[in-house]
């Protein structure tokens, strides 16, 4: 939802020298239609449905109550925090791990190229539970994955910095960050490969041939010009990792509950839509602020 | 084989089975029931002709009745039917599900099998939009539990059962006849009854035994690899009644101080989550190492997984039914009271008994069942003896207020 009211900022400007014809105009219409349907009914809907009091028994009735947005704070801040941190880590390790698998498809991988990309892609073929559930299998205490970590004592090194509780690897911090590194990491390659792909090889050449050190050359030449890309992947990874409540759920215990975990368990067990929505709202503000605090930053609106 | 062993009569397994979603004055009724059930149990053979219920004030009347759509029963040869996992019996290869099978192949009619009931609430918020805009579930009968029974007959969103299609149900035991959350049972019939108590699969505890809810919430042996239910009767239920509360007649301190115990165990992270029935599954893969369970899961887990165990704690543990219901708008009500039907015959329950291992509501089953099997007969699980039963409580009904008040601390817990 964020992503499209950032998109939606450029597409309300609409050239204006041709004013007779009403062809972009009716063009348009389509897009607009579908976001006031889909984004903008909704919004008004939840925003009056956060002010609304009562039961279950006997209905919700709007009564204006703005408390509920400082009650919701109080009682999950944790949690939100917890989202942003995680997604913001995630979002730095599939950037790490992301980048030079970018790059190598872009750059070197010849006429292996497609089936590389086509490989990052295939997650994407089964479900996004499916593939969180096939990682509980494989974090689980019966496996091979935890046996041989137990043995080589990497789950006594992640007990120690904090990241597991006990010598298993599932119901853990690991295992909740590393779900949502693997889940969004093909958001991260993907436009990072568009922008790489585009990179001309003679701008290395020329660099190389001006003395330019192979480091050097990557934090002047390739790093810019991948730029928008960077932007792009990360926001497309950070901001649907914030909101996940799949992975935190699957993967997690009761000290790793994600905000998107407690606004679906608001809505849909405990049925306190009020406060459902106003944490919705809150994640929604808190997410657009940090989004443009950071497009503002990185200096690419143009790019967006 | 012991006639003593189940008692049909019983009055502990009677006052339990009365619970449900009431108001206060009926619940002061309690106590007036127990004695009724009791001086029913010395007569010895009430049941043969159902009394009215002893407690005339009860909260569960419909605000609106139920509205019934045109029955397609007769011309659509279907059933579609809700239930928790591991609540019915399943062949050796498990691939069918033999009673299911009889009754396709005996009525024509096809059975539609959903495992989707992982928990009451759950369950409630996928349905309540539906039946609040007045629109068809999919779903033409499901099991709830008691009080979930209760809340669902007070919005009017199940309908009254016909009996007529159900000329089984007279062998309904007489201990589940006359119950509080469906006053006359004209809603529901109970499908299984059992206890919650404390499972644990003892290679994943280390071969420790786990014999408490205190142990379970502060063995350090157990840490982070510890469920509890998110069914707030059963889980709250089992730690008050470790500290010495009854949750048949708790206060608001006795709750909180429950709460507090919890959360104590949640910030030492001895816990891994709250669960609805998905429980079973990281219990028998070893990555639950103990919960709070539902007995007749663990036992019948136990066969395919030995190492699994479980303990009626011996502070007490929580007794609760789960019943039949249809929903508004169900398209094959019929269809549905002839499933009802068929299961209410004691042979055919029999087997649907032998594996589930829970406490069987249709009479005559425990006869039918020891001919096949003596040793089920002794399993106090299905056939509970006076001393599993003396030690089994009733979470007391709750007004809508308490229930709004109790709901909102105890998902305070298990929501963050």
């Amino acid at each position: 939802m964020a992503e499209t009211a950032v998109l939606s900022t450029g597409s309300a400007v609409a050239p204006s020298h041709r004013r007779r014809t009403w062809v972009p105009y009716a063009l348009l219409l389509p897009g607009l239609l579908w976001l006031v349907v889909f984004f903008v009914l909704p919004m008004l809907t939840l925003g009056s449905q956060s002010l609304q009091e009562g039961n279950v028994d006997d209905g919700y009735a709007f009564t204006g109550n703005v408390a509920i947005y400082a009650e919701a704070l109080g009682r999950y801040w944790p949690q939100m925090l917890r989202s942003l941190l995680y997604a913001g880590v995630a979002t730095l390790l599939a950037l790490l791990l992301g980048y030079p698998l970018a790059y190598f498809i872009a750059q070197k991988a010849g006429r292996w190229k497609n089936i590389v990309l086509v490989l990052v892609i295939a997650p994407f073929f089964t479900s996004f539970l499916i593939r969180t559930l096939a990682w509980r299998t494989i974090l689980s205490d019966d496996w091979f994955v935890t046996q041989w970590a137990r043995t080589l004592r990497v789950t006594d090194l992640l007990q120690w910095v904090g990241l597991t509780a006990n010598d298993s690897l599932l119901s853990s911090k690991f295992a909740v960050i590393m779900g949502l590194t693997y889940n969004f990491l093909p958001f991260m390659i993907l436009p990072l490969y568009a922008s790489l792909e585009r990179l001309d090889p003679r701008l290395l050449e020329a660099a190389g041939d001006l003395y330019a050190s192979p480091r050097e050359t990557f934090r002047r030449v390739t790093w810019p010009l991948s730029l928008p890309g960077v932007v792009a992947g990360t926001l497309l990874t950070f901001i649907p990792a914030a909101g996940d409540f799949i992975n935190a759920r699957l993967l997690g215990n009761t000290q790793t509950t994600m905000i998107g975990s407690v606004i679906d368990s608001q809505f849909l067990r405990v049925l306190d839509y009020p406060l459902a929505a106003a944490l919705s709202f809150i994640l929604l503000i808190v997410i657009v602020t940090m989004v443009a605090v950071y497009v503002r930053k990185a200096g690419t609106e143009e790019l967006l | 084989m012991n006639d003593k062993s189940f008692d049909t009569d019983n009055p502990y397994l009677r006052a339990a089975l009365l619970r449900g979603l009431v108001s206060r004055r009926s619940a002061m009724m309690g106590a007036a029931g127990v004695s009724a059930a009791a001086f029913l149990a010395a007569c010895g053979s009430a049941g043969k002709n159902p009394t009215p219920a002893g407690t005339g004030a009860t909260g569960t009347t419909p605000a609106k009745t139920a509205a019934a759509a045109q029955d397609m029963s007769d011309t659509e040869k279907v059933v579609n039917w809700s239930n928790w996992t591991e609540y019915i019996d399943v062949s050796e290869d498990e691939k069918s599900r033999p009673t299911l099978e009889a009754f396709m192949k005996k009525t024509g009619i096809k059975v539609n099998y959903t495992e989707d009931y992982l928990d009451n609430d759950e369950f409630y918020a996928k349905v309540r939009p539906l039946l609040e805009g007045g629109q068809d579930t999919g779903r033409d009968v499901w099991v709830s539990t008691d009080w979930m029974v209760a809340r669902l007959i007070r919005q009017g969103y199940i309908q009254k059962l016909d009996f007529a299609n159900i000329p089984n149900a007279g062998n309904l035991e007489a201990n589940f006849k006359n119950v509080e959350f469906d006053p006359g049972r004209l809603y529901s019939l109970p499908w299984q009854a059992g206890f919650a108590c404390i499972g644990y699969n003892a290679k994943a505890t280390g071969g420790k035994k786990v014999e408490s809810m205190t142990q379970l919430l502060t063995d350090p042996a157990l840490k982070g690899k510890v469920t509890l239910l998110t069914e707030m009767r059963d889980t709250m239920g089992l730690v008050m009644l470790e500290q010495g509360k009854d949750p048949a007649s708790f206060t608001d301190a006795d709750f909180q101080a429950a709460i507090d115990m919890i959360q104590q165990a949640k910030d030492a992270g001895q816990l891994k989550g709250f669960t609805g029935n998905e429980y079973t599954d990281g219990l028998s893969k070893g990555d639950i190492a103990a919960c709070v369970a539902w007995s007749g899961d663990v036992a019948s887990l136990k066969l395919d997984t030995p190492e699994l165990d479980l303990t009626l704690p011996a502070a007490g543990y929580t007794l609760w039914s789960d019943n039949f219901v249809i929903p508004a708008l169900a398209k094959h009500k019929k269809n549905a009271e002839k499933l009802i039907d068929y299961y209410y015959d004691p042979k055919v329950f029999k087997d649907v008994a032998a594996w589930v291992n829970y406490i069987p509501p249709v009479a005559g089953t425990k006869e039918a069942l020891v001919a096949d099997d003596p040793e089920l007969g002794n399993n106090t699980l299905v056939f509970p003896t006076e001393d599993v039963l003396a030690k089994a409580h009733v979470f007391r009904p709750l007004t809508a207020a308490e229930e709004t008040k109790y709901t909102k601390l105890f998902s305070a817990l298990t929501t963050a």
